[in-house]
């Protein structure tokens, strides 16, 4: 049992509906995700010692909520790849004996804002001072800025870049629980509205309701859960910059690449042995960066490769299965939905199953290129 | 009042804000490594000096990258569409800006064009934005 090769995850679930959830405070969410992926494991609540959510509402108020008293908490929270984070250090926690059950919970509501935080415009911070000022409005004109460099670098066109919501838009029509599950074409991505040129609407995410949760611990215990338990075979985490303007080079994620290598090297596995992937897409242009730098593809090569169908049902490469952030659901911080369709799918419960998959790997975004985490999930031990 | 944020200068990025009131680009630079850098702050990103000093850049730059943005922000509301484009300076450091007097389309706006760094008044600050290298008169 080298590194995280001892840790499972062992229960794993959504909020019962995603979409538009007015009923449901963010709260709420949590604590509808966290029930659920702890009844997944066949615990009670009690059976919990360790909690990890994003600041808002935070870990404190989560643990209070469900009446846990943690001996372990892990507040990170770094943007949408945070429950990748939280897995990797809950994975450490274990191993230390800090913690012998954790709980990682995600609950947003993104579209209705029942009980959200309130958005505050920044005008000290370096983003403040150096970037709203030019109009920026959310990661539609901030996450969006670097794909012209790389277009004009690599020659990726604005076609390649439509097929991209096309293909992710091909595995959401196999998943009743998909937000968008109509079929389109590259015409009709690229009649819809430009929100940010060169990006349509269709080649942005939704925004959604909805949450999640995980239940990781010891692999000591991987016979003792209703479920196949799933093994985190390796873990890795990166940052780059909290500016997109800051970017070392607008054709290639740093930390995408970083988080990568660190999770490949931990697991021993090369991108041969991956059976399923998952990267987030909160724009159509992340799978081509996140396919480049995991080792996919090489630099320039993912757009044609997702164009020439690799990565939708039937390619030899299944990609975002669920229908992704661009189809399934997007609350605002994805990385627990990528996470989830990883695991259904090593379990094989996936509503587009992929055939008897032994590795899924997740690479989750936060932030605009900000921060990265990528998980090696495993049928087995490794 | 343009309804547009105002940038708050912070005691690290002053002279900065200092230099475009003064209608000056001002850059730092590591007295030790001699790289120079953007965003203003007491620290050199590439060695960890401290030992780092003020100079005014030529205002000069090339367009990186940008997009031109159809949902404007709260106050942009008469601009849009409107390009958000990041440059990169002569002197190496990239920013954000805004692209002036230019038409914000994809064909009048071609990466690694040449622009010109220009001042808009903002609220108690003058914000850098880049035009082309020889405004229309």
């Amino acid at each position: 049992m080298t590194g995280t090769r001892g840790v499972i995850i062992a229960g794993a679930a959504e909020t019962d509906r995603l979409g538009r959830l007015p009923d449901h405070s963010t709260l709420q969410l949590h604590v509808e995700g966290a029930l659920n992926a702890v009844a997944d494991a066949g615990l009670s609540l009690r059976d919990i010692d360790g909690i990890a959510t994003v600041s808002a509402p935070g870990p404190v108020q989560v643990a209070h909520a469900l009446g846990i008293t943690p001996r372990w908490i892990d507040g990170t929270g770094v943007g949408g790849t945070s429950f990748l984070l939280h897995v990797r250090h809950a994975a450490a926690a274990i191993r230390a004996g800090y913690a012998r059950t954790v709980l990682i919970t995600h609950g947003e509501s993104g579209r209705s804002r029942i009980g959200a935080s309130r958005y505050r415009m920044e005008t000290s911070s370096p983003v403040g001072q150096f970037e709203v000022p030019y109009g920026v409005f959310g990661p539609t004109t901030t996450f969006t800025i670097p794909v012209l460099r790389y277009m004009k670098e690599f020659g990726l066109t604005h076609e390649q870049l439509a097929y991209v919501a096309v293909a992710q838009r091909r595995w959401a029509a196999k998943n009743p629980r998909a937000a968008y599950r109509d079929p389109v074409t590259v015409e009709d991505v690229l009649a819809s509205r430009i929100v940010a040129y060169p990006f349509h609407l269709l080649e942005c995410c939704l925004v959604t309701d909805g949450g999640g949760a995980l239940v990781v611990t010891s692999a000591e215990r991987a016979g003792d859960f209703p479920k196949p338990a799933v093994w985190v075979l390796g873990t890795g985490e990166s940052s780059e910059t909290p500016m997109i303007s800051q970017m070392a080079d607008f054709t290639e994620s740093q930390a995408f690449r970083l988080a990568g290598r660190s999770a490949f090297a931990e697991a021993r596995i090369g991108t041969a042995d991956v059976d399923h992937l998952m990267i987030y897409d909160a724009f159509a242009h992340v799978p081509i960066y996140g396919l480049e730098a995991l080792g996919f593809c090489a630099r320039g090569e993912a757009g044609p490769f997702i164009a020439d169908g690799n990565t939708e049902p039937g390619g030899s490469l299944p990609l975002n299965t669920n229908g992704g952030g661009l189809s399934y659901t997007h609350t605002g911080m994805y990385g627990m939905f990528a996470i989830q369709e990883g695991v259904r799918q090593l379990r094989g419960e996936a509503a587009a199953q992929v055939a008897s998959p032994q590795i899924s790997v997740i690479l989750g975004n936060g932030g605009m290129f900000a921060t990265a985490g990528v998980l090696v999930l495993g049928r087995q031990p490794g | 009042m343009t309804g547009k944020p105002v940038p708050v200068p912070t005691p690290e990025t002053q002279p900065f804000w200092d230099g475009c009131a003064a209608g000056e680009l001002r850059l730092q630079r590591c007295a030790d490594c001699g790289r120079p850098y953007f965003y203003p702050r007491p620290v050199c990103p590439a060695c960890g000096s401290r030992d780092v000093v003020w100079f005014t850049a030529s205002g000069r730059a090339t367009l990186y990258s940008y997009v031109i943005n159809h949902r404007p922000a709260p106050g942009f509301e008469d601009d849009a569409p409107y390009a958000i484009a990041v440059v990169e300076l002569d002197e190496g450091p990239r920013m954000m800006t805004s692209i002036v007097g230019l038409p914000a389309t994809p064909e009048a706006l071609e990466l690694d064009m040449p622009l010109q760094v220009q001042f808009e008044r903002r609220g108690d600050v003058s914000l850098p934005v880049f035009g082309p290298l020889a405004p229309a008169r």
